[in-house]
C-alpha cells in the first residue's frame, strides 16, 4: 500500500491519536521516511498535542476556585435553609392538623355540658364506678351522697361515662377532682 | 497565576478505579442529602469546566461565570446523571451547553459565522512545512509564549475550537467529545484534524527559531 501526502494529511490526525489500521500506519510510516514535509506536519501535529495537553497552558483567573466556592456555598447554604424550613412546616402542619383532629375527636363524642356554669372536671379516674341521678348534672362517688336528691332514681356508670354524658363532680362527695 | 488543583499532565482524563468508586460515592452521598460534599465532588474537574467554558466564550470573565452556572446547575441536577458518561463528561457537557447558550445570546445581535457544516468546507491543506521537531516544553515557562498559543487557539472558529480543547486541552476521547458536544464522532475527527493543521500552520514557525512577527496572530484574526 502506497499513500500521497494528501492521504496522508487526511490522516494524520488519527495517526497521533492512533486511530488507523494496521496497513495504513505502516503505509504511512514508508511515507514519512521519504518525505520531509509530511514528517514536519506529523511532528508539528505531536508537537500541539503535547504542549496544549500540558497544565502550564491553561491557566485560570486569579481567584477563580474561591469565588466559585463562595457562589456554591451560597446556593447550597440556600437550598438547605429552604430545606429546613420545608421540613419544619411541614412538622409543624402536622402537629397543628394532628393537635386539631384529637380535639376534635375528643369533643365530638362528649355531650354539652348541663350546666353553662359548668366545666369539665379535673382527671378522674376514668374506671371509677361513679351514681348519677336522672334528673342531675352532676356524678357522685356514692349513693348516700348528701345532695342526691332522689336516692330512687339513680343510676351507676363508669366515670369516663358520665363525663362523656355531661356529668361534673359533685362538689361534696368529689370534691377532689373539682 | 496559581492553578487550581488537579491531575498530572497527560492523565487528566484518567480516573484510577478507586478515584472512581469514591465519586460514585460521593455522587450518592450528595443525592442523598449531603450537598456540602459537591464541594469535593467537582474540585479535580473546576479548572476544566473552566476550560470549556473559555473554548467557547473567549472572554474570562464570561466564562467563569458560565463554569459557575454550569457547576450550580450540576448541583441542581445531580439526580439526573445516570452514570451511562463519566461524571466528568457530564459536567462538561453542562459546561459547554451554557457556554454555547450565552454564545448565542451575545450573538444576537452579531453574528458570528458559526458554519455547523464547515466540515464540508474540503479539506484543508497544510501551507508550512517549517521542521518543528524539538519540543522545547520549557518554553512553555515563558508568558508570552503560552500567550502566542492561546492567541492562536482563541483565533480558531468556535466549531475547531471547542473540538480541540476537549480533546487535546481536557483529553477527552473521540467519543466523550462527540458526546459533549451533540456530533458525530465523524465530525469530531474532522474537526480535529483541521483544528491541529491550522495550528500547526500558525505555530511551528515560531517554534522552529524565534517567536518572529511572521505570523503576528491577533485576537480575532485568521491568518488562514
Amino acid at each position: 500500500m502506497v499513500v500521497e501526502c494528501d492521504h496522508v494529511w487526511r490522516e494524520i490526525s488519527n495517526y497521533v491519536d492512533d486511530d488507523v489500521d494496521p496497513a495504513l500506519r505502516a503505509a504511512m510510516e514508508e511515507h514519512f521516511k521519504e518525505c520531509k514535509h509530511c514528517t514536519a506536519i506529523l511532528d508539528g501535529a505531536r508537537n500541539l498535542v503535547q504542549l496544549y495537553g500540558d497544565d502550564r497552558m491553561f491557566e485560570v483567573p486569579l481567584g477563580y476556585g474561591q469565588r466559585l466556592h463562595r457562589r456554591l456555598a451560597g446556593n447550597i447554604g440556600k437550598s438547605r435553609r429552604t430545606f429546613i424550613g420545608w421540613m419544619v412546616a411541614t412538622a409543624a402542619g402536622i402537629f397543628i392538623a394532628g393537635s386539631y383532629e384529637l380535639a376534635r375527636s375528643a369533643t365530638s363524642t362528649r355531650d354539652n355540658l348541663r350546666s353553662e356554669l359548668a366545666h369539665f372536671s379535673a382527671p378522674v379516674p376514668p374506671d371509677l364506678m361513679v351514681v348519677v341521678a336522672d334528673d342531675g348534672k352532676v356524678f357522685h362517688g356514692a349513693a348516700a351522697c348528701p345532695f342526691i336528691h332522689d336516692k330512687t332514681k339513680v343510676k351507676s356508670l363508669l366515670a369516663r361515662e358520665a363525663v362523656q354524658q355531661g356529668y361534673t363532680p359533685c362538689v361534696r362527695c368529689m370534691k377532689q377532682y373539682v | 497565576m496559581p492553578s487550581l488543583p488537579g491531575p498530572p499532565p497527560g492523565t487528566t482524563a484518567q480516573l484510577t478505579e478507586s478515584d472512581s468508586s469514591d465519586e460514585a460515592r460521593l455522587i450518592v452521598r450528595v443525592r442523598d442529602g449531603e450537598p456540602e460534599l459537591f464541594y469535593e465532588l467537582i474540585r479535580p474537574y473546576e479548572r476544566r469546566v473552566y476550560a470549556a467554558t473559555f473554548a467557547i466564550l473567549r472572554n474570562p470573565a464570561n466564562a467563569e461565570d458560565a463554569a459557575q452556572e454550569a457547576l450550580l446547575k450540576a448541583l441542581k441536577h445531580i439526580r439526573q446523571f445516570r452514570a451511562e458518561s463519566r461524571f466528568s463528561t457530564w459536567l462538561i457537557q453542562i459546561a459547554v451547553n451554557e457556554a454555547r447558550m450565552r454564545k448565542r445570546k451575545e450573538n444576537s445581535d452579531r453574528t458570528e459565522p458559526i458554519t455547523q457544516n464547515a466540515d464540508d468546507q474540503g479539506e484543508y491543506k497544510p501551507r508550512d512545512f517549517a521542521d518543528w521537531r524539538e519540543i522545547p516544553s520549557e518554553v512553555l515557562e515563558r508568558k508570552e509564549v503560552r500567550e502566542k498559543l492561546s492567541g492562536a487557539l482563541t483565533s480558531l472558529s468556535q466549531i475547531y475550537r471547542e473540538v480541540f480543547v476537549l480533546r487535546d486541552v481536557q483529553q477527552l476521547s473521540i467519543e466523550e467529545t462527540s458526546k459533549a458536544l451533540g456530533i458525530s464522532t465523524a465530525s469530531v475527527k474532522t474537526r480535529l484534524l483541521r483544528a491541529r493543521l491550522m495550528l500547526r500552520d500558525m505555530l511551528a514557525p515560531g517554534l522552529g527559531g524565534q517567536w518572529s512577527s511572521k505570523f503576528s496572530f491577533s485576537k480575532g484574526e485568521k491568518p488562514w
